[in-house]
């Protein structure tokens, strides 16, 4: 509890003759936790409100003397002074109403546990052994359904086993405000269920699938695949994206059979999005890379032994001018790793890990500003504003998403979305739109009004409107708004504070700063470090190809992912690359020595989170090699002959932590002016795009279930662009430039009448490698 | 000599009766001017002096009710008024609103003005296509005559066949576009109802009685009717009796006096149960024919008031059928909400209908009277232990009557005696 | 087939009966119905999109009402009053002998698609028992024989007055129309009460009461 938290009354209650003492408002039911007394419940849930419908949860109440003439739901009884509470451990009314509940459970509930997923972690069969009778009185005919139904690609729904409790409807409707699952008819025919045009897509129905208590709502991939009692559970931490969800991993013999969302009260409470649920088979699919390649004399990539790799990797490096290019998706440890190795190992400051379209002007905003964020979940609990400034927290940080969405519910919190398109989640979050063209939202943003209370909430793609960083500081300067950068890759805030940057040492110190450098210098056991700012991403492939680099080491990168992608693999081309990744890439096909590196759930570590909050994991696979990119630059440099001493992750964790705090100077911002929005006529129109969150994302490989709920591809135009086209939703568009063109069916929706907007990463539909473009450029629009 | 006071009845022989020059003929309008031009607690004060209770079940003080609607909050407050009618065996807010709906418009208006509500909402059941006709009208002409509109308005909202939609939070969901399930109270409808806003909601009796209390004053009302049960009411006769029907009297006459006035039981025939308000409230014998009918006579005698629901079943009548029918409309009825109601109905009728064929054994009594203890109290609603009144009043008369079916292997009685048309083959 | 501009403007006249418009919903079923006889696909996704909220909310409502027919009824749609009281005077014999009369179950609808059949719950008129509704019109006091002529008549197109209504029975739709709040002028037929309704006051006038 933080000093500024108003001090909450206790109140005390009896529970079963022992007294607790509880903030006023809390519920009987977890008032009783406290003391350590489990009350049976189905339908109560901490995070939904308050419903009373399974009746499991009876006890009896007196207050003051004055007994309830009935048993009393306590999950929807705040405690009150002078309560008196007895439960089923002191209350033979209590005891017998639960009793006969759970008989009434289990009146239509079939006997097919042996068969059910849920068997062994089943909240109904633990209930039914602790508080029903050792045998059923009911003689009659058994409610069934038609089982099970797909309620969409990746959920499927046994109803006869579905107690009701509506958690799955209640989540998904308070939670996540996608009410696609319903309970429908009535009485003893009520049953969960979707309308039959209208499948459960929503980014987060795992989580109705976890809450449930029985075996009514399962996963299409892990039904039938094992039993729980098989499973060995490791707590992980998502790689996903950068909301940092805390998450369990639950493998059997090796193999990852399903991931569930952890427990952080601070960060994702106990959801998670499907991506982070069920998006895991990429790492066993079957095109991992598994031995070392060298490519040989013959220009042919071939199997080598670890030592020859090694070897040929530093051959490759030592003297040369070479430089790192490291993804957005490294681990706290490993980006450490490749910071250190740049620095050390290669003697440069060439280091980036932004694999996507970036600027000088956000390098220089990270290096000032998001170094030092302590922007937070909190921070947006307690906002009177919240500004998204080209960032769709729904597809691209959907814990944030769900965060705004309570606050917006529960205290109709102001959001305002400055886009050039209205979104799903805009809608959803009753948000404020600012509609503007692909290029103008700077003055979209100084024209909000925003408070020293206000957050403003800026996503990696500000990168690709100039000026617009710039004005985030301003803004945030003049109003006293705080700013939360919300890049999408898990790997990204962790790579910043790691130093995996051209402008910065590890603990954001500026390169620049003589004392800061000292400070590594020290820490490191080296003389001196490089003492200027090295290239950025673009800058090192524009060295590569020109020659002015020689060699580089790309971790995790898929060029596919840069600006000008054919170029950048025609400069790796020409150049001497050491790829370090878990799969054939674009990368790896022109690289000359391929190292396969362990994958996140077969190694330890942790990320940082876009608030800058470490998520620690341990390994939930064992990885018999222990190839953690870490320990094969370790290697490599020890083969260089300036060893980074950083064998395992432990080292690295304990070095990281042993850097203390930078309290020097950070980094200065010089501010770069906006430039607007290009004017269009005729066919003409401004490209804008973001990545969905289901898409055609590498971490998503094979699975095709998760797929099959992802929102379709569509080219989204104005009404009045529509009337001048003559389309309508459906229509297939075509939008060209002189790099090439995608075709996609016509939705009109409210976007700004210049622009036309397309997922950038979608079936059909990826921009930058086809168009070599992604917001703000010229493109034409016509009918196809 | 008779007791009968028809008030809400008074001109429903006209054959005009329902519409508004009717209802100006005789004084229609006038009370809600009246009341208009009072200070609204004056009004408020005058039904909570008048006595009159809400006449939709439970009997509750109307201007204690009214009472609660906070004041000067500065938020929207809403008059519902509850004229779903759908518990079995009532029957007097339907003819009411075929005959006379102007009672309830100027009963809306005069309530509305005491709880300061600008829009009031009847809630009506679906399956009565005249009498929507009727009201639909009747606030048409209302508005044409400028009794409704000027800032206030009143809404008709159709049912589509729900007898859950019958309480009263439920019937706020319904209003609202949910579904017709029923609310956690606290908060309670006063403080957070109709869009989470004050309101108020009474049964049509409860509002269509207010007019006259205005026009005629609290004491009025107040000289009928017994010490805690003021004013008359609608009891509805219904079942094998001489002559059913509606009738207005003073809360406190007996069964034994209303059967008088109608005829008696059919001829040939004898009393052998009845319910004193719907098949909610635990049935009573011809033990029973002198309770006076007031809230706490009958409650006094082991039953409820509830709607004033006499049904009338003669020795013809098989109880357990009858508990069966009942207990079937309950499993048809339950929202499905709550585990005891939605799994407890569905057991209840497996097993009386193995009962009524004479499969079972007296142990299934008791099996019986302990799954209504499991439903009784432990349900979500009313609706729940509404369900079991038939079957635990029923076993405690007539436990002999299930008995017999177990020994007869199967229901003792011919069906087709208990019909009006004796000798159809049922 | 897309609804008509009138009948997109009705249903927007529908919402604005409400301060808020979900509310609307009930209503715009019952206006759904009166289209096309049941609740159709369209409907819902109509309704839907005029509210914006999702199909599935709207399905949960439609699903949870017994009035709203997801298939198509038949133009006279019959009830018959099973709960204990019509039931036990006539309703059970009524229904069965419909049943066989009609040759449908509960809930079918006879191959012409006139005439549906449905056991119904207490209908508020237990004093006119047994109790038969069609197109939810009362018919009271029927017998076996009364409510087989009214089924007869109602296949071949001329169905009888209700005993309370309007001097013709509406269609389903027509009635359908009616429960959405739309006024089909014909509030002022037939008769303002039936007997059993003034029985009191006929017996307190007759015993000068008061
Ligand atoms: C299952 C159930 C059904 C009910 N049905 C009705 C009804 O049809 N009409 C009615 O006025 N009250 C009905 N009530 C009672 C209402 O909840 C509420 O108490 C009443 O409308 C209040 O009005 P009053 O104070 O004027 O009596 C029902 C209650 C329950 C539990
Ligand atoms: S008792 Fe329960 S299931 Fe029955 S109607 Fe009430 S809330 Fe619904
Ligand atoms: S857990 Fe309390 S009623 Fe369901």
């Amino acid at each position: 509890m933080t000093t500024t938290d108003v001090a909450v009354e206790l109140i005390t209650v009896v529970i079963d003759g022992f007294e607790v003492n509880v903030p006023k408002g809390t519920l009987v039911i977890r008032a009783a936790e406290q003391l350590g007394i489990q009350i049976p419940r189905f339908c109560d849930h901490p995070l939904l409100d308050p419903v009373g419908a399974c009746r499991q949860c009876l006890v009896d109440i007196e207050i003051n003397g004055r007994a309830f003439p009935k048993p009393q739901a306590s999950c929807t009884i705040p405690v009150e002074p002078g309560m008196i509470v007895k439960t089923q451990l002191t209350s033979p009314v209590a005891d017998k109403a639960q009793k006969g509940v759970m008989e009434l459970l289990l009146v239509n509930h079939p006997l097919d546990c042996p068969v059910c997923d849920k068997g062994g972690e089943c909240p109904l069969q633990n209930q039914a052994m602790s508080t029903g009778h050792a045998e059923s009185r009911f003689e009659g005919t058994k409610r069934t359904f038609e089982k099970p139904v797909a309620i969409s690609s990746q959920v499927l729904l046994d109803r006869e086993r579905c107690v009701l409790c509506a958690r799955c409807t209640r989540f998904s409707d308070q939670i996540a405000s996608d009410p696609f699952i319903t309970l429908n008819h009535r009485g003893a025919l009520q049953q969960v269920g979707i309308y039959e045009n209208q499948p459960f897509e929503s980014y987060f129905s795992g989580n109705a699938v976890q809450i449930c208590p029985v075996g009514a709502l399962t996963g299409s991939s892990y039904r039938f695949r094992a039993r729980p009692f098989d499973l060995v559970s490791t707590p992980s931490a998502c790689e996903h994206c950068a909301s940092g969800c805390d998450m369990r991993t639950d493998v059997r013999r090796s193999k990852t059979l399903r991931r569930l969302a952890g427990d952080d009260a601070t960060v994702n409470e106990e959801w998670n999005c499907d991506k982070g649920r069920w998006a895991f088979k990429y790492v066993t699919a079957v095109d991992r890379l598994t031995t070392p390649l060298v490519r040989g004399a013959d220009g042919v990539l071939a199997p080598a032994s670890w030592p020859e790799a090694i070897a040929a990797a530093a051959a490759g490096l030592k003297g040369k001018r070479s430089a790192v290019l490291v993804g957005g998706r490294a681990t706290v440890e490993d980006a450490y790793g490749y910071s250190k190795f740049a620095r050390i190992a290669l003697g440069t400051n060439d280091i980036d890990f932004r694999a996507r379209v970036t600027s000088d002007e956000e390098r220089d905003f990270i290096s000032s500003k998001v170094v030092s964020s302590t922007t937070t979940y909190a921070d947006i609990d307690k906002a009177d504003h919240v500004a998204l400034v080209s960032f769709e927290p729904e597809e691209e940080s959907p814990i944030v998403f769900l965060r705004l969405n309570k606050q917006v519910r529960k205290r109709a919190l102001k959001v305002s979305s400055i886009s050039t398109k209205l979104s799903i989640a805009s809608e959803k979050l009753n948000a404020n739109f600012a509609k503007v063209a692909p290029g103008a939202e700077a003055a979209a943003l100084t024209a909000l009004e925003l408070t020293n209370k206000s957050v403003i909430l800026v996503g990696e793609r500000a990168s690709e409107t100039p000026g617009l960083l710039s004005t985030v500081i301003s803004v945030s300067e003049k109003t006293g708004a705080k700013i939360g950068w919300i890049p999408r890759r898990a790997g990204e805030r962790g790579a910043v504070e790691a130093g995996a940057l051209a402008t910065l040492l590890p603990g954001g110190r500026p390169v620049e700063d003589a004392a800061a450098r000292v400070d590594i210098a020290a820490v490191w056991g080296v003389q001196s470090l490089p003492s200027t700012a090295g290239r950025s991403t673009s800058e090192i492939i524009k060295a590569l190809s020109t020659g002015e680099l020689d060699s580089v080491v790309v971790g995790g990168v898929d060029a596919l992912d840069l600006p000008h992608s054919k170029d950048a693999i025609a400069a790796l081309k020409k150049s001497f690359v050491v790829s370090l990744e878990i799969a054939p890439s674009s990368v790896t096909e022109v690289a000359d020595v391929v190292l396969p590196v362990a994958a996140v759930t077969e190694k330890s570590g942790s990320f940082l989170n876009w608030e800058g909050r470490a998520r620690a994991f341990a390994a939930a696979v064992n990885d018999s090699f222990n190839r953690s990119d870490l320990r094969i630059l370790s290697m490599i440099a020890d083969e260089i002959g300036e060893s980074i001493m950083l064998g395992t992750v432990t080292q690295a964790a304990r070095e990281i932590s042993s850097l203390g705090t930078w309290d020097g100077a950070r980094a200065t911002f010089k501010s770069v002016s906006t430039s607007g929005a290009h004017s269009v006529n005729g066919d003409q129109a401004l490209l804008t795009s973001w990545r969905r969150l289901l898409d055609l994302g590498t971490l998503q490989k094979g699975e095709d279930n998760l797929a099959g709920t992802s929102r379709k591809s569509v080219a989204v135009i104005s009404a009045s662009r529509a009337e001048k086209l003559g389309v309508k939703n459906g229509d297939a568009l075509r939008i060209s430039n002189e790099v090439g063109s995608i075709t996609l069916p016509a939705l009109v929706e409210a976007i700004h009448d210049d622009a036309v907007w397309i997922p950038r990463n979608s079936r059909g539909t990826q921009p930058l490698i086809s168009l070599n473009s992604v917001h703000g450029d010229v493109v034409s629009v016509v009918k196809a | 000599m008779t007791k009968l006071t028809p008030v809400l009845s008074a001109h429903w022989d006209e054959k005009d009766s329902f519409t508004i020059q009717a209802y100006k003929r005789h004084g229609g309008y006038k009370a809600s001017e009246k009341a208009l031009a009072m200070d609204p607690d004056a009004v408020i004060q005058l039904i909570k002096d008048s006595g009159l209770r809400g006449r939709g079940g439970a009997g509750f003080p109307t201007g204690m009710k009214w009472g609660f609607i906070p004041q000067g909050d500065d938020k929207d407050h809403y008059l519902v008024v509850n004229a779903d009618e759908s518990e079995p065996g009532t029957c007097k807010d339907m003819p009411l609103l075929m005959a006379n709906p102007h009672v309830l418009v100027e009963g809306c208006i005069i309530a509305s003005h005491a709880i300061r509500a600008k829009r009031a909402f009847i809630y009506i059941r679906g399956e009565v296509t005249h009498v929507v006709r009727r009201l639909n009208q009747a606030i048409e002409d209302a508005y044409k005559a400028g009794h409704l509109g000027n800032g206030f308005d009143l809404v008709l909202h159709v049912g589509a066949g729900a007898y859950i939609c019958g309480e009263e939070t439920a019937l706020l969901d319904s209003l609202e576009g949910f579904r017709g399930q029923p609310r956690l109270r606290p908060p309670f409808p006063a403080i957070a109802g109709l869009y989470a806003r004050p309101t108020v909601v009474n049964n049509v009796e409860s509002i269509a009685s207010v007019p006259a209390i205005i026009a005629n004053g609290a004491e009025w009302y107040q000289s009928m009717g017994t010490e805690k049960s003021k004013g008359a009411t609608l009891y509805s006769l219904s079942g094998h009796v001489k002559n059913p029907g509606q009738f207005e009297a003073p809360l406190g006459i007996t069964l034994r006096e209303i059967l008088e006035l109608a005829g008696g039981v059919r001829s040939g025939h004898k009393l052998k149960f009845w319910t004193p308000g719907g098949s909610s409230t635990p049935i009573f014998t011809d033990a029973h024919l002198d309770t006076p009918l007031d809230y706490e006579g009958v409650s006094a005698a082991g039953s409820m008031l509830g709607t004033k629901a006499l049904q009338i079943f003669d020795e013809t009548t098989c109880v357990v059928r009858a508990v069966l029918r009942w207990t079937e409309f309950y499993k048809h009825e339950s929202c499905g909400k709550c585990t005891p109601c939605r799994e407890g109905t569905w057991w209840l009728v497996q097993i009386l209908r193995d009962l009524e064929d004479g499969r079972g054994t007296e142990a299934d009594l008791e099996k019986l009277l302990d799954l209504c203890d499991n439903i009784m109290g432990r349900s979500f609603c009313a609706l729940g232990d509404g369900a079991t009144s038939p079957i635990t009043s029923s076993i405690k008369h007539f436990r002999d009557e299930y008995i017999a079916h177990l020994t007869n292997g199967g229901c003792p009685f011919d069906s087709a005696k208990s019909t009006l048309f004796e000798g159809a083959n049922a | 087939m897309p609804y008509s501009q009138d009948e997109l403007a009705t249903m927007n006249s529908i919402i604005e009966r409400y301060p808020r418009s979900r509310s609307a919903i009930m209503p715009l079923l019952h206006f759904v119905q009166s289209r096309a006889g049941y609740v159709t696909n369209e409907g819902i996704e109509t309704i839907a999109k005029l509210l914006t909220i999702e199909t599935a909310e709207v399905s949960a409502v439609a699903t949870f009402y017994t009035q709203y027919k997801r298939k198509p009824v038949g133009e006279y749609h019959v009830g018959v009053c099973t709960n204990t009281l019509c039931a036990v005077m006539g309703g059970d014999a009524i229904f069965s002998a419909l049943k066989d009369h009609l040759g449908v179950e509960n809930d079918g609808v006879t191959a012409d698609g006139k005439v549906s059949l449905e056991h119904i719950e207490c209908n508020a008129a237990c004093d006119y028992a047994p109790v038969v509704m069609a197109n939810w019109e009362f018919y009271d006091n029927q017998t076996v024989e009364s409510a087989k002529s009214l089924v007869d008549a109602a296949r071949a197109g001329n169905p009888p007055a209700p005993t309370r209504g309007p001097n013709k029975l509406v269609t389903w739709k027509e009635a359908s129309a009616v429960l959405a709040g739309i006024n089909d002028g014909l509030a002022n037929e037939g008769v303002q009460a039936g007997e059993p309704s003034l029985l009191g006051l006929k017996l307190s006038k007759n015993g000068g009461a008061k």
